[in-house]
């Protein structure tokens, strides 16, 4: 497949042939990354910024192995070590990475739109690695592609999403994906953590974790930010756990071969049960190893599309 | 008959071609046009263009003093007359906050400076409160009487709801309304987009209707106890209009703008965080346009005005959370309005009674109604015209509006002040 995008801002842009094209490539580096040697010459000569302007530890670290795993030069910068803590702005910030003639950006930033802001202005591939509460492209394809290795296809699997839906990126992206490749999707959280006009999105709401979680074939948990307190959105975290946290109980609800996802990083023992994120049922370390997997497939294609 | 200065010939007026005599700055007559000679008048062919009394807008910010580079009275005023107006209000959220009377005192100067010989005329809002802290009342008969022609928070309004109602009766003593932007600053947390589906999609932090609806309703119901009059800001939602026309089945003294973009824009121009978009309060649906359109028909919202918001190129090129509120509206604000009449959504009366009668008597501004003795302001107006609103040709130092680029029809031809050609 010739791959026609320049940027990659949000799931929404990509065709089901086009995931599944990510899928399919992913598949193929992940294999790389079970080699004694995990090293290919596929980027050689190619250079990604690696821009963060929001703290990251899986996701930086994740596109690092990617990049570097496909022998592409991966340069990193984060907000404190760049000239934006000096009051530069993005777009100059941007420039001034853009002059220096990478291929592509990474880019994490707490503003949602901000990947898109950079997408207009610059020549190079930009990349989406989560902007603020608006989408989080490659999380939800490696979500995605962790299910798709589980199952073969997600066509007409339900994925429960519980937690804070209302400020998360990764509920976004990933509903858009799920839906794409055929899944249904539910959502529940409290009433407080639900994004107005949920009704009109594509899934099914539930503030109730039980009627939720029943015949469901897996549940992706999101981190709580534990802010949300004295934010006023919550009373506190016991009562959270105790009404919305992922317990054993819950887990009996949905189907028997149901898998349990988390994108990291966990507050055990608030969204999730701590003995839940270990059992043979979590794919939470498996998301991780995909992760390098499809963000090698994605490096791949945007770096070396046809210009 | 005194001799005319002035002639304006053949000029459409309530759809006849009248002629337009001027005398000492002032109208003389209009009557039937006709080829009779004038010695020693100028006289201006107008032929197929609108004659208009010249637009008065209540609510701009003209950033100066203190942040000069967004825009100056000279520039302000300016993209007014250019954009057909001869009567300015500008908002109090300047550095030093027009919070005293030298403050207003220096604006007025710099006004007159802008335009020696005569020019668009300028009404300074005082500051409700002292720094528009909403803590103290600013010395508002001062300010009054240093030409304040009303009274406002605007961007800041009074959390304190015991504060705003003595500002009402303070402010009332001076004779001068006072005007409230209408948004509960505990519900609405986030500014410049409306919480609705599309804040939802794209993640963004928003502010509901009832943000700005709960402190209308506040306004309406303080109006009607103290029996003052309250002039709500910027209307953007039906929750409002409806508010408004219960409070005016009660007799309550309120009047109220909305502006060209809650009529011409909805929240979904926000895709693509384009950043000019982002305006306060925000766009909203396409429900709320219909509940604006319908309150300009039936006389619940009485007068337009720009909220015109100039900001420099690089403070709304940055992400779209980090980009101040504000649309610049000087230029544009009459060829958007147009298109309203052009498109048969409101009526050519109703566009100049939004435009002038309610804004001048609301506010006690001078008024040009073509009567013998009125200030002779007034602008030609050539409907078929048709423009892109670019960098260009704003003459704003304020390029930030989402109609950039759009082509737009009828423009200014020119534009006589107190009988001075100005554009």
């Amino acid at each position: 497949m010739e791959w026609r995008h320049k940027d990659l801002l949000d799931v929404t842009q990509l065709s089901k042939e086009e995931v599944q094209h990510v899928f399919e490539t992913a598949t193929y580096f992940q294999e790389i990354n079970s080699r004694p040697v995990k090293k290919v010459p596929t980027l050689k000569g190619h250079s990604v910024v690696l821009f963060f302007a929001e703290p990251s530890t899986r996701t930086k670290t994740s596109f690092d192995m990617a990049g570097k795993r496909l022998s592409c030069d991966t340069f990193s910068l984060a907000k404190s070590s760049s000239s934006l803590t000096k009051g530069e702005t993005l777009k100059d910030t941007a420039l001034t990475l853009q002059a220096m003639n990478p291929d592509g950006i990474v880019l994490r930033h707490w503003a949602s739109g901000a990947a898109q802001f950079l997408a207009e202005r610059l020549d190079c591939s930009i990349i989406n690695a989560g902007d603020g509460r608006h989408a989080h492209p490659t999380q939800a394809l490696l979500d995605g592609f962790t299910l798709y290795q589980e199952w073969g296809s997600l066509e007409g699997k339900t994925v429960l999403i519980l937690g804070d839906i209302a400020h998360s990126r990764v509920a976004r992206s990933n509903l858009t994906l799920l839906n794409k490749m055929g899944a249904k999707v539910r959502f529940c959280g409290p009433r407080t953590l639900l994004p107005p006009y949920i009704k009109n999105w594509d899934a099914e709401v539930y503030t109730d974790i039980n009627e939720a979680c029943k015949g469901v074939d897996a549940v992706m948990c999101l981190r709580l930010q534990l802010e949300r307190q004295q934010d006023g959105l919550l009373p506190d975290l016991r009562e959270y756990s105790n009404y919305f946290g992922l317990g054993h109980k819950q887990i009996e609800l949905a189907n028997p071969d149901v898998k349990i996802m988390h994108p990291g990083p966990m507050n055990r023992g608030v969204e999730i049960n701590s003995e839940l994120a270990d059992c043979e049922a979590s794919l939470v370390l498996d998301q991780v190893a995909s992760g390098v997997a499809t963000r090698m497939a994605l490096l791949y294609l945007y770096l070396t599309r046809k210009k | 008959m005194s001799h005319p200065e002035l002639v304006i010939r053949k000029a459409v007026w309530k759809g006849e071609e009248v002629d337009l005599l001027v005398a000492d700055g002032k109208i003389l007559d209009v009557i039937p046009s006709s080829d009779a000679m004038y010695e020693g008048a100028e006289v201006v062919a107008a032929r197929g263009l609108l004659l208009m009394p010249s637009f008065t807008d209540v609510h701009t910010h003209l950033r100066e003093p203190g942040f000069e580079y967004k825009e100056d009275i000279a520039s302000g005023l300016k993209a007014a007359v250019h954009g057909g107006f001869s009567n300015i209000m500008c908002m109090a959220n300047t550095d030093p906050v027009n919070d005293n009377a030298v403050v207003t005192d220096e604006m007025l100067r710099r006004a007159k400076t802008a335009f020696p010989e005569g020019g668009p005329r300028l009404f300074p809002i005082g500051a409700l409160t002292k720094g528009l802290a909403g803590e103290e009342l600013s010395p508002m008969h001062e300010m009054a009487e240093a030409g304040c022609a009303a009274f406002s928070n605007d961007g800041l309004p009074i959390k304190n709801s015991e504060l705003f109602r003595r500002a009402m009766e303070y402010g009332s003593d001076t004779g001068k309304p006072i005007i409230d932007h209408c948004e509960d600053p505990y519900l609405a947390p986030a500014v410049g987009v409306n919480e609705g589906e599309v804040s939802s999609v794209l993640g963004l932090g928003a502010q509901p209707d009832v943000a700005e609806a709960a402190q209308v309703a506040r306004d309406l119901l303080m109006a009607e106890y103290l029996d003052m009059h309250i002039h709500l800001a910027h209307i953007s939602c039906r929750k409002s209009v409806d508010l408004i026309a219960w409070a005016k089945k009660r007799r309550v003294k309120v009047t109220a703008e909305t502006c060209p973009h809650y009529l011409l824009l909805t929240e979904e121009a926000l895709h693509g965080y384009n950043s000019d978009t982002k305006v306060n309060p925000p766009l909203r649906t396409a429900d709320d346009v219909e509940a604006l359109l319908a309150g300009i028909k039936d006389g619940t919202i009485d007068m337009f005005a720009t909220d015109h918001a100039p900001h420099a190129a690089h403070e709304k090129e940055v992400e779209f959370m980090n980009a101040p509120c504000g649309i610049s509206g000087l230029d544009s604000a009459l060829s958007l309005t147009w298109s309203l009449v052009a498109d048969g959504k409101i009526t050519f009366e109703t566009f100049v009674r939004m435009w002038t009668t309610a804004p001048c008597e609301t506010f006690d501004l001078p008024l040009n109604s073509f009567k013998k003795g009125d200030p002779a302001d007034f602008f030609l107006f050539d409907p078929s015209d048709e423009w892109v609103l670019n960098s260009k040709n704003m003459h704003s130092k304020g390029k930030n509006t989402p109609f950039r680029g759009q082509t737009l029809k009828g423009r200014v031809i020119s534009h006589f002040l107190s009988g001075k050609k100005i554009v």
